[in-house]
This record gives C-alpha cells, structure tokens and sequence, in this order.
C-alpha cells in the first residue's frame, strides 16, 4: 500500500503589505507560511490507512521551490516516510494544469495506489488539485472527503456538500482523493522526528515537458474583500457587550 | 463576439439560484450566451434559466444524479465539443470543482477557479480573484487561444433577471458509468433554519470546548438570536451540522451576523460575507475577519459573554 500525498506551502500575509518588484508574489517580509491544514489532515489520513492496512508507506510530494521543501519537511515530521519535491518555480503554479502536470510526474515515477490532496489550499482556495491530476493520471476523483476506508482495492468515502448534506461513494484504487478539513485530528511529530525531518535527504524531480501555460499571474495588488471598514469598540468587554445590543436591537 | 456556455448548478434536482449570477457574468462578456442545464428532469428546469441575456437554452437529459461528478465531467464536455464556446462558466462551488479541471484538462482548456470579474478587451479575456483572506486580488491573462473555463464566485455578480425568450434544444448525451459508485445520503437533523433569522450569533474555535456552548446559546436565545458555528466546532462536536456557517455549511444573509471567536478562514467566510452587519469579536487583531466587519473589537470573547448575561 503506496499512499502519495501531495502537500503545499500555505501563506499567510499581514494586513498591510508590499509586492515583489515584479509585482507578482507579496514581498516575503509581510508572508508566513505553514504546512496547509487541509494538507496535514491528508498525510494524517495516509498515515492511518497505511497502519490500518498494516504495510505500506506514505510518500509526500509538493510541487515548487524551497517554500515547498519546508511543507514536506512538516510532512516528514507528521510520520511520511519519504519525500519527493518537483521543482517547479511558484508563479508558475498560477495554473492549475502546471501544477497537476508537474504532481503527475511524481505520480508517475512513484505508481501509488492511492493519492491524497488537501481539498484547498486555505491561501487561494481553488479546490481543483485533485481533479485535475485525476485527469492527468486517468483515474477517477473523490471531492471533499470526510472519512476514508479501504477494503481490498476499493475504497469508501463519506463526501461533503454544501447545507451540511453528505453522501458515501466508492470507488476502486488508483485514485485521487481530496481530504476535508477537519475529516480527522492530525498528528504532531516529537522533537525527535522534527529532527529527523530537517536532516532528510528530498530527492528532487525535474519536470519534463510540462505543458504550455494557458493562465498567467500578471498582476498582484492589494485589496479590501470584504469591501468594509471595520470601526474598532474602544473600552473593555462591557462596551463590547452594550455595542452589541445596540446593533442587535436596531433590527429588532 | 464572444460565445459563452453556461453550466448551471442543480443542487438535490433543483435549479441553484448561483446560475443566473453566471448569467450575468457570461452575458457582460459578449451576445452570445447559451446556458446548459443537465440532469434526470432537464427539460423541466428549461423554463427557470430562460433569464435575461440568455440566447440559447440546451437541455442534457442524463441518468444519474447532481452529486455524479464523474458523469457531468462528460457531459461538459460533449456540451463544449456542441457548442464550440469561447467562455465556458459556472458557478464556483463543491459540485462544479468536482468536474472543472478535469474537463479543462481532458480538453486542453485555460482554467481558472473562483473568479471575481472578468474583462473583455483587444487583449483578449482576463480574470482577476480574490486570494490570501481578500487581502490581495490577482489578475490572469490567457496566452492561448484556447477556451477558458471560468469559475464565478457567489455575489460576485448581481444575478440576470427572468426575462427573453431564448431557443430551447435537447442534447443527447450517452455518459459512460460513473468510476465512483454513489450511496447513501445523509441531511444534516434539522430543527434549526439560520437562512430566517433576521441576527445570527456565531462562535468559533474561540469558543474554547463544548463546556462553554450552553452560556452562548443562553445569550443567543435571550438575544432573539439563531445560534451558528463555525466549521471547527462542528468538526469537534461540539455542536451539530446544522448550525454551521460556511462553504459546506448554510450561506446566510441576516441583517446582523455576530462573529465571536472567528478567525474569518476561507471557509467560512463564503458562508456569511453578504451579511448587512457584521460584527467580529476576537483576540487576535490581525484576523482576517476584521476585514470583512462593519464593527469589531479586539475582547476575549468569555469575558464579552458575561457581560451581554448581565444586561441581558
């Protein structure tokens, strides 16, 4: 049992920030950056299969430059037991095809039975990794998994929806599954296998042919989603709390 | 002149409301918009999506149901090789994501999910998204002349209104069966309607343990207040499904939505931000959640509980 678990670097920038000259990536001073949560409830799920079925190994593999070494370092140090890094610069991630197509040479030279993605990555959110690499592999996809289970070379699934519906599938190995949020607890590594991470050997792949960009990052620029001010209650939780009631009654 | 097919989203065989904002993003982009709906009942959701803008309606009648991702990969992709579109939209959500990529894949086309607007120039298309907590917006060009997949974000576009009387036609499309086998379904127990609630009270991680639950739904329900969550409290059981806020929860719109101990994740986000107030209560001054408030407040959200007991 090879179980692959594909993992990203996810950033986190400040409020206020700056751009790169090129003005395609946030200036790394206003950055930090941690391995995906969805991602580290994926090597957590690859981990329990694998011990489940009793033999196997997990291999994690994250497609990018130094930033994705760290988020498979934080991989090898959960428990994965091996480490593949396909060298990829960011911007290029931009499209998802590059991506799957740059992940797909590492699931080719690595023939897991099964392969694993975070369902997002919480910095962009496209959702679309696994569906893309299952069609870049030709195998079936599994969207938004809740609970996975393996019998023999079919696996169960517990899919999520939105309005809190969910439905059981399944499925029969090779496949590609996206692992939801919060589908399990995920495991810390000791000091000691934090250790053992930082000093492990990542061998890395070059991508060969990869296939012309049809999406290009052009432009980064600073924006207001949410689109309000907010406007900050000065005073202590009894302000907060008069505030509060204020707003609410208005309404009422 | 920009040819534009629109997949619309049918969520438990009904028409997901998300289409027409596609609609309205397809039609600013050229003259041309044919909208294809899918699924065992077709033909009788034909009607709804005759919205203004809308050129052409095809109808694909096909066995399986909504949540068959594999079967509407093919069959996007048999309405692609038909109607031969320059732009290809649907709505950005957990069914189109199943299928988009790797239709985009299969068909060589530019893909781009969660699009927030989208321009037509000499240039050719471009896109531009909302990313790192919307602290930052991304603009994409196309450098092929390949069809673009676009996935359109919810309330980014102000939805088409029924209106025009445009063609209908029925597709014939033979899907092959589906890789992954469909079982059983599971609704959340209800009880609980958060989309009627005119204020919602929402707790987060913050909250601390499912200890502290009943103090909140104590203030909630003094308040005149819908109790909500976000997705880490249902995750630990802390309470259930049908209270949650988010991406795979409820999406909601109440006149106040009150975020206590939301950090303001991806997620969760999607589920609220159209809310008319907002206020957000957190510990953290730098949480995403404060850009998406109206008001806010930097408070250890135990110590605001107490506080809203006592004048409550």
């Amino acid at each position: 049992m090879k179980v692959l678990v594909c993992v990203t670097q996810a950033l986190e920038v400040s409020a206020y920030l700056e751009f790169t000259a090129d003005g395609t990536a946030v200036d790394e001073a206003f950055v930090t950056t941690s391995l995906n949560e969805a991602d580290q409830n994926a090597v957590e799920e690859a981990l329990a299969l694998v011990e489940a079925a009793g033999d196997g190994e997990v291999v994690v593999v994250s497609a990018g430059g130094d930033e994705a070494e760290e988020a498979l370092r934080a991989g090898l140090t959960m428990g994965a037991h091996r480490a593949v890094r396909v060298d990829v610069a960011s911007v290029l991630l931009a499209d998802t095809r590059t991506l799957a197509a740059a992940l797909g040479q590492a699931v080719a030279a690595e023939q897991p039975d099964l392969v694993l993605t975070g369902v997002q990555a919480s910095d962009t959110g496209s959702q679309s990794a696994a569906p893309a690499l299952a069609a870049v592999w030709g195998v079936p996809a599994v969207s938004v998994a809740r609970s996975l289970a393996l019998g023999g070379r079919t696996l169960t699934a517990r899919r999520e929806f939105e309005g809190g519906v969910s439905d059981e599938v399944e499925v029969d190995l090779p496949a590609v599954v996206s692992v939801q949020v919060g589908a399990n607890e995920p495991r810390y590594g000791t000091f000691k296998d934090k250790m053992r991470a930082k000093k492990a050997e990542i061998p890395v792949l070059t991508p060969v042919d990869l296939p012309a960009a049809r999406v290009v990052l052009t432009q980064m620029s600073a924006d207001h989603a949410g689109g309000r001010t907010v406007q900050m209650v000065q005073g202590g939780p009894a302000e907060v709390a008069a505030r509060i009631l204020t707003i609410v009654r208005e309404v009422q | 002149m920009t040819r534009s097919l629109v997949v619309a989203e049918i969520i438990d065989g009904a028409l997901s409301p998300l289409t027409a904002e596609a609609v309205s993003a397809a039609a600013g982009l050229g003259d041309e918009v044919v909208v294809a709906v899918a699924g065992s009942d077709a033909a009788a959701l034909a009607d709804q999506v005759a919205l203004a803008g809308v050129t052409e309606i095809v109808t694909v009648t096909v066995p399986g149901n909504d949540r068959d991702h594999d079967q509407m990969m093919q069959v996007v992709e048999a309405l692609v090789a038909e109607v031969a579109p320059q732009v290809v939209l649907a709505p950005f959500t957990i069914r189109s994501t199943a299928w988009a990529a790797a239709v985009a894949e299969r068909l060589d086309l530019a893909y781009t999910p969660d699009v927030v607007a989208l321009g037509a120039s000499g240039e050719g298309l471009s896109a531009e998204r909302s990313i790192y907590d919307g602290r930052v917006r991304a603009q994409y060009s196309f450098p092929s002349d390949r069809p673009v997949l676009a996935l359109v974000r919810a309330g980014a576009w102000t939805p088409a209104e029924p209106g025009g009387a445009p063609a209908t036609r029925a597709l014939d499309v033979a899907p092959t069966p589906s890789r992954v086998r469909l079982g059983e379904v599971r609704r959340p127990a209800g009880g609980v309607d958060l989309t009627t609630s005119d204020v919602i009270l929402a707790v987060g991680r913050g909250v601390g343990g499912e200890e502290n639950i009943a103090a909140f739904a104590d203030i909630a329900e003094r308040m005149g207040a819908a109790l909500a969550a976000s997705r880490p409290v249902v995750d630990a059981g802390w309470l259930p499904a049908v209270h949650q806020v988010g991406q795979t929860g409820v999406t909601v719109k109440p006149k106040v939505y009150i975020a206590l101990g939301i950090s303001g994740a991806l997620h969760h986000l999607a589920g609220m931000q159209t809310s008319k107030t907002i206020v957000a209560v957190n510990t953290n001054a730098d949480a995403p959640i404060f850009g998406y408030a109206d008001v806010g407040a930097v408070a250890d959200i135990h110590e605001v509980a107490e506080q809203l007991k006592a004048l409550l």
